[in-house]
Formats: structure tokens, sequence, C-alpha cells
């Protein structure tokens, strides 16, 4: 087909497919931290010239627009072109003396190739200001999410499912986005800091994410599966880390994966540090700070506990006290080297409890 | 004209070039000779095109891999802190964009061959202010100053479009000395402008009538249009991000009520117009090309000057369109991409011109005609795109992607620099007093025709897909395509370089000609083909007038044989 000339796939979905993803929405209900975890990016390598999925409503639209564009694109190209090539070839210069016309111009020519491309560009100006405006008004009955731009993480939440929150990392191959299959959705996004832009390319919708204000768009998804979500609005540093995955459920498990999701309490003989990890994994942390090590845009936790660190307030020993402070009022005392980073704040997603789990979980990364 | 014009200057004896008719370093700093400043302006901006494609190699060199590597790499070879790769490739593409813009593409044609060309063309001695010339090219050394201070001052890493808030409270790098610099390089622009345009109101030979112009002319005037009525406000813009960043006047801070979308606004307004300032010169280097090398009068004159002027004004009322995704309202939205459409059909009809003055032509395959046969097929690609980007739906999905990327460098290097790389060889002779190696001027040509379109033909594919800009790091999907594109732009450098190579060769003592160049070796019908090569100081040795237009050549055939069948 034409379009797998020009697009390139994210995953195929044949039955196989379909089938590993009942087992694994199965599962995710089971266990919706399920995340592949791992130094190197886990984003699946797929070949460049397979498809795009056209994986919203709005998706099939907008590639047939595309495509016409292409095609009139290249009967234009080749006839100037082919004209172009024939005129180069057959009135190259064969002696110094030719003689040459005195053609100066042509008025029913001139008017023709003014007004028909004219034309054209009107209808495809219209078809994509038709298309464009179906995805400005969003269907009354859509399920509400927020979504926040941080520099250099998403965070997602859902107005119908208290205490759900989900958040990006490249890293982690972290779960962004989390929305029923044949179902509108509509997202309001606002961001903490700079201009953002949340991205999804196979549903073909895009919107900068702006401080201060809220911008909103929907969609409809169409197909079950997991697709690449992007910050398309450099933003700093960790622009190109700031990539998400979106997954589509089936609506029956959608529900069920977000209640899951958002339960945060500590289970029957769950010890506080298990606890700990999994606030680590489901309240963003993650996003920022690794357990190996590694430096990301905030200090690993790795051998955090008790530590001596430098601030720009003095010297500290890592603490009970000190990591408080950090969850609840991140820049009272920054690490050295992190000066220009601001964390945001976890007053009031974290109670004293969450927090003290996660001191726990700390103590364990020695 | 053409024959009582050469007669007129083959009169005189040989006199001393520009070049030479005053010595040393004071008489070329304090010049007021537009054909001296032009050079000036020719040298400085090459300076700057090799800086800003180096930049492109560096970071191109990056993207050979999905992840981080090359950059910290470099690093940590020279003693830096590899963890600052990430911001060490957002200062390089900055740089790149800026750099170009700013100081390569908006001077380059107006301020070098516009300078050198514009008065020789109209049969002036100088332009309408010599002095206020000179200021123009000592304030565009001193906005360049800046930018060099820029570099060295930790660089600039807020992309060429200095978004805010990133801009004006978040980014570490110079922004103040990078902006002030923009804000100076305008005057520049804008006094440059200014004096074409009174140049072209008052000081065209008697009986130069505004249509018998080249349209290199025309379309340096719709371009002085625009740099005088647009700069201004990129200069009051950018004061407004410095009062932003030092005084905390809170215009585009959210915290303090200001609206960081203001900002888009107010750039674009300036930026979008500035796209054409880079654009219209090249479309004038182009019809003259064309027309000269096919020994053919340009078809449709009228057209083409008069689309020059409407792609001027319309080109002041698209702005919004780099902004659908913005948060903008949708009829804001509709109205921009509708005058988006409307300047497209002027652009469209040169196009169309250009080819259809090939017809029943004498064309001659050197190397000028090369770039200007290969700006019709990179330009037209370039305008073909935008298209796609116009198109409101479509640009949810193409907007900040690869997509982009391509077809502004379709257009600005496929068009503008191949433009003023052909013109650059087609005037040559006539600067420098000097020719170019045609042999090595059509290989290299083919350097830069493979190489750009290896770079960034599939770019287009790339941003379809979902690449996004401006991306250190990237999904491993994309991994060939960004080899592709990086191999293409070593081989553009390889090109770039031996053209630089044979151009300054060719200034050597020992490449000078035995005999010097004739006036006209092309066969050109305008009036700088009309006396000395190089040209004496004031350019013509009386008050040349003109009785015809500049496109008719001695081959034309006025009998009506060649076009009868």
């Amino acid at each position: 087909m034409i379009l797998s000339m020009f697009m390139a796939p994210e995953k195929a979905a044949p039955a196989a497919q379909k089938a590993a993803e009942t087992a694994q929405a199965a599962q995710a209900v089971a266990d919706p931290t399920l995340h592949k975890q791992g130094a190197g990016a886990v984003w699946e390598t797929v070949s460049p010239w397979a498809e795009l999925p056209q994986a919203s409503t709005f998706a099939e639209g907008v590639d047939l627009l595309y495509m016409f564009i292409v095609a009139l694109s290249v009967f234009f190209f080749v006839l100037i072109m082919g004209v172009q090539g024939y005129f180069m070839w057959k009135y190259h210069r064969k002696s110094d003396d030719q003689k040459t016309s005195s053609i100066t111009h042509n008025g029913k020519i001139e008017f023709l190739w003014s007004a028909v491309p004219a034309v054209l560009l009107v209808v495809i100006f219209v078809w994509g200001e038709v298309d464009f405006l179906k995805q400005s008004v969003s269907p009354p009955d859509a399920v509400q999410v927020r979504v926040t731009g941080r520099q250099w993480f998403w965070t997602v939440e859902y107005p119908d499912y208290p205490g759900v929150q989900l958040t990006s990392s490249v890293d982690e191959n972290a779960v962004t986005l989390v929305v029923p299959k044949g179902k509108p959705v509509q997202l309001t996004l606002t961001s903490e800091d700079v201009i953002h832009d949340f991205y999804i390319p196979a549903f073909r919708v895009k919107r900068d994410v702006v401080p201060g204000r809220y911008t909103t768009f929907w969609f409809e998804a169409t197909q079950v599966g997991e697709f690449n979500l992007y910050c398309a609005e450099y933003c700093g540093d960790q622009h190109s880390a700031m990539i998400g995955k979106v997954k589509v459920l089936d609506p029956e498990h959608y529900a069920a994966y977000l209640i899951e999701a958002g339960k945060l309490e500590q289970e029957e003989g769950e010890s506080m540090a298990a606890y700990g990890q999994r606030i680590y994994g489901k309240r963003g942390c993650n996003a920022c700070h690794s357990l190996d090590g590694s430096p990301k845009i905030g200090p690993s936790w790795k051998g955090l506990w008790n530590k001596q660190e430098t601030t720009d307030k003095g010297s500290v020993t890592i603490d009970d006290n000190y990591i408080k402070e950090s969850v609840l009022e991140p820049n009272a005392q920054i690490v050295v080297g992190f000066e220009g980073v601001k964390m945001p704040s976890y007053k009031g997603q974290l109670d004293d409890k969450q927090i003290s789990a996660v001191v726990e979980f700390i103590k364990t990364l020695k | 004209m053409a024959d009582k014009e050469s007669k007129h200057e083959a009169g005189h004896a040989r006199e001393p070039s520009y070049l030479v008719a005053q010595k040393g370093l004071k008489s070329w700093l304090l010049t007021i000779d537009h054909k001296r400043l032009g050079m000036m302006y020719l040298g400085a901006t090459m300076v700057f095109f090799f800086i800003a494609g180096m930049s492109a190699i560096a970071f191109r060199t990056e993207l050979l891999t999905p992840g981080p590597g090359e950059i910290s790499w470099v690093l940590e070879k020279l003693g830096m802190d590899p963890t600052q790769s990430a911001t060490t490739y957002n200062k390089l593409f900055t740089v790149h964009g800026a750099v170009m813009v700013f100081l390569v593409i908006i001077p380059s044609v107006p301020a070098a061959l516009g300078n050198f060309l514009l008065p020789l063309m109209l049969g002036a001695k100088d332009v309408a202010f010599p002095r206020l010339n000179l200021l123009s090219f000592w304030v565009y050394t001193l906005g360049a100053l800046f930018f060099v201070y820029t570099l060295f001052a930790g660089g600039l890493d807020t992309g060429w479009t200095f978004y805010t808030p990133y801009s004006s409270n978040f980014s570490g790098t110079a922004v103040l000395s990078a902006t002030f610099g923009a804000f100076i390089l305008g005057f520049s622009s804008i006094l440059t402008g200014l004096n074409f345009m009174v140049t072209i109101h008052k000081m065209r030979a008697p009986g130069m009538t505004w249509n018998r112009m080249p349209l290199f002319c025309w379309a340096i005037y719709a371009t002085a249009v625009i740099q005088v009525l647009a700069t201004p406000v990129l200069a009051i813009t950018l004061m407004l991000l410095i009062a932003e960043k030092t005084l905390n006047i809170g215009i585009f801070d959210p915290a303090m009520g200001g609206d960081p979308v203001l900002f888009q606004h107010f750039f674009w307004f300036y930026s979008h117009p500035a796209v054409y300032i880079m654009i219209l010169p090249g479309f004038g280097i182009v019809s003259e090309l064309i027309a000269v090398h096919s020994r053919k009068h340009i078809f449709g004159y009228k057209a083409i000057a008069l689309s020059s002027v409407a792609i001027a004004i319309i080109s002041f009322v698209v702005w919004g369109h780099h902004m659908f995704v913005s948060g903008q309202s949708e009829l804001a939205g509709i109205v921009f991409s509708f005058l988006t459409f409307a300047v497209a059909v002027p652009t469209a009809i040169k196009v169309f011109s250009w080819v259809a003055t090939l017809y029943r032509g004498s064309i001659q395959f050197n190397t000028p005609m090369l770039y200007g046969l290969m700006f019709l097929f990179t330009f037209t690609i370039g305008g073909l795109t935008g298209v796609f980007l116009g198109t409101l739906s479509v640009d949810v999905h193409l907007h900040d992607t690869y997509f982009v990327v391509a077809h502004f460098h379709y257009v600005m290097m496929g068009g503008t620099i191949i433009a003023f790389i052909g013109g650059l060889h087609h005037w040559w002779p006539k600067m420098t007093g000097r020719m170019y190696p045609e042999w090595q001027g059509r290989w290299a040509s083919l350097f830069i025709f493979v190489g750009f379109n290896m770079t960034f033909f599939n770019q287009f594919v790339m941003g379809q897909q979902g690449m996004p800009r401006r991306y250190y790091t990237y999904v491993p999907q994309f991994q060939q395509q960004h080899v592709l594109s990086s191999i293409g732009a070593y081989i553009l450098l390889v090109g770039f370089l031996w053209i630089a190579y044979y151009l300054l060769g060719s200034l050597r003592k020992k490449n000078a000609p035995k005999e010097p160049l004739p006036d006209n070796p092309w066969g050109g019908a305008s009036l700088e083909w009309h006396t000395q090569t190089p040209p004496i100081e004031h350019n013509f040795h009386g008050q040349p007038r003109v009785d015809s237009d500049p496109y008719s050549f001695p081959q034309i055939d006025r009998t009506g044989q060649v076009d009868h069948h």
C-alpha cells in the first residue's frame, strides 16, 4: 500500500499480538505496575518502512488528506520537472549564434497556471479546516484526563479515578496515559514550567502544553495497544527524554486497570521498603531518580542513606529529616550540582506513612 | 541597449578596478563604495556560514546513534564534563539556526550580492546613501561580535526561536548577549532595506522605467519593503525579552499575569516575513540566471515582478501558521491557514514562469545555470511541502517534527543558498575579475545536489512517522534514516569545501587571468555586463541611458522564424 512507503510503525497488531494483549491486560489488572525495567531503552525497534498505526478516529482522515496532497505534489512535481527536463534536453545550446524565441508571455497559459493551483489549494484548505474543527470540539461524554507537563516528565491524572497518577520515564518504559478503546477522551493540559507539547503520532494529535493556562484536545482510540508519546516543543536539556507510552485497553479492562493503579496503600504482609518501592514507581520518583547510581535529572538513590552531602546551604547528612524535607520542600536545601533543577513538591500527595516507606526503601539501596 | 552600452564602455581605456583604485586597509574599512561593502559582507557571511555549517556537522554526527555518545566522547577528550552532552547538543542546533538565520541568510543575498549589483544594474554610481551603507556594515559587524561573544560566554540553548518562558526564565546560557546581538543586526537590515528602496525609486538610469528594471532589482525592492517594515517588530520583541530577563517585567511570565504565547505572536510576526527576506532575493537571482544562460527573455516579467510584491504583502499576515497547536483560537488558525495558501499562488507562478523561460531558448549548462536549474528542483519540493504544513489538520500531526525541518531546509538551503551559490558563480568574474574553473564548478554542484537531497529528503518521511525535532536522543526505529541524513551532510560538507577551495583559489596571484576578463563573459543584457570587469570605482564612465529592457539578448529572433514551426 502506498502508505507503507511513507509511514513507519510502532507495533504490528496481528492476531498473536491480540492474544498477547489480552493476556497482558489481564496481567495488568493483577499488577498495574508491570514495567520493563532496565538501563537501556526498551522501545521496540521496528522497521522504518512499516506503517504508522492509524490508532484514532482522526488518523484515517488525516492520512487520506496527507496522501491527497502527496498525490497532487507528485503530479505537479513530475509535470514541472518533466517539462523542465524536456526543455533542457531539447533546447540545449547547439551553436553559439543559435536563435531563441521572442515569446515573453502568454495570457491564457498564465491565467490557467494561476487559477488551477488556486482552486486546488482552496480544496485542500477547506478539507484541512473541516477535519481540524472536528478535532477541536470534544464530545460531551468524553472521559476526562488531566495532564501536567514538567521538565522533564509527564504526570497524568484522572478526575474520575482519584489517587491515580501515571508518569513518564524513558528508562522505565512507564505507561503514561491509559485510555479506553472506542470512547472519546478529552485531555486538559498545563505546564508547571516551560512550554511543552503532547504528541501521539499514532493518533495524529498534538497540542502545546503552556504554563499558566490550559489547552485541550480530544481523541478516540481505535486500536488496543501501546503507542509512543513525545514532547514536541523544545523545553531544555532533557526534551528528548520526555517520552512516554500510551496504553489503549478494552473498556472492561480500562476501569480495572486504573482502579488498581490508583491504589497506593501498604498491602497486608508487605514490608515498608516494598511499599516504598511501589511508591517510587507510581508517584513519578522514577522519572528523575535512578536506583543504580547512574545520574539522571536528580541524584541517584543508590547509597543515599546516611550519605554526607554538600548542599547549597552547607553540609548535610541524608537522613529521615532531609528526605522528608526534600519531598515536601524540595528546594530548601539542594545538593550541589543540581541547583538548576526545580523538583516539584509532593505536599498533599504523599502522607507521612508513604514518606517513611520511601525512606525505608532508600535504606535498602546500598 | 546591449550593443550601445558595450560600445560606450568599450571605447574607454581600461582603468583600475574598484578593488585596487584605493589602497590600504583604511580604504576598505571606511569605504563608501557599494562594491567593496558587498565583498566585505560576502566574506563575513561566508565565515559565519562555515561556523553554522560545522555546528550542524557536529550534531548530525551525534545523531548517528539513537542514544547519547558522540558528543560526550568529544567532551571527555577535551577534558570537559561529559554529562553536559545534552546541553551541548542543544547549543549546537541553536547556534546553527541562529547564526544561519541572522548572520548568513538574511544578510547574504541582499547585503552581499545586492549591494554589489543593485547600483550597477540600475546604471547608478552608488546607492542612495553610501555612508549609511557603511554604517549598515559596521552595525552588522557589531551584532556579529555579540554573537561571537555568546559562543564564548556559554553558548545559547534556547533554539533560534527563543520561546518563553524557557528563554526568559529557565535557560542558563548567554541569552542576553545573543538577543542583543540579534537586536543590533536588525538595524543593519533595516538601514540596508531603506537604502535599497530609495536607490530603486530615485536612481534608475534615464529610460529605465520600473518595467525595464532587472527582476533581481524587483526582488531586492520587495525584500527591502519587508526589511523596513518587519524588522522593527523583531527589535521590540527582543527588547521585551531582554526586559523580561533583566527587569522581570512579567509580560511573558504567567506567574505575573503575562502570556508566554504572546512572545510567539510577536516573534513570528517578524520571523515569517523574515523567511521571505531570505527567499525573495534568491528568486531574483534565479530570474537572472535562467534568462541569461538560456539567452531568452524571461517569461512573464510582469507576473514575476508583481508576485514578489504580492508575496511581500501577504507575508505579513500568515505568521500564525507557526502556531496552529499553540493554543491559539481555531478561528485564528483558519484565517492564517487560508492566507498561507494565498501566498503559495504567486510563488507557483514564478516557478512556472522560469520553466517557461527555457522554452525555445539556447541553454548552456554552465555552473550558474546548473544551480539555477537545481533551484527549480529543490525549491519546488520545498514549496510543495509547505502546502502540507499550511493544512490545519495535517499540520497538527507534522508540526515540530522533522517534516518541518526538511521543508525549511528545502526552501532556505535548497532555495536561497543554492540560488546564492549560482549567483556567486554567475557574478564572480564581474566581482573579482577572476574566473572559477568550470569543470570543478560543475562537479562540485553534483556533490551539493546529491548531498543536499540525501540529507533532507528522507526527513520528510521521518517527520511523518512521528520523529520530533530538536531531539538529542531518539527511538531506535529512526536510526537508519538519521544515518542516511548524516552521510548526506558529510557529502554536502565536501561539496562546500570544494567550492570554497576553487573560488578562493581563483583569487590567488598565480591564477590571475593573462588577459583581463571581458566585460560580458555570459552575454547578459543588463547594465552590469556593460561596464568593465571588475567595474571601475564609480561604475560607469558616464550616465548610461536605457531604451530597452534587460533581457533583450541579441540571439532573440524577432522575425518570428524561431517560433514558426
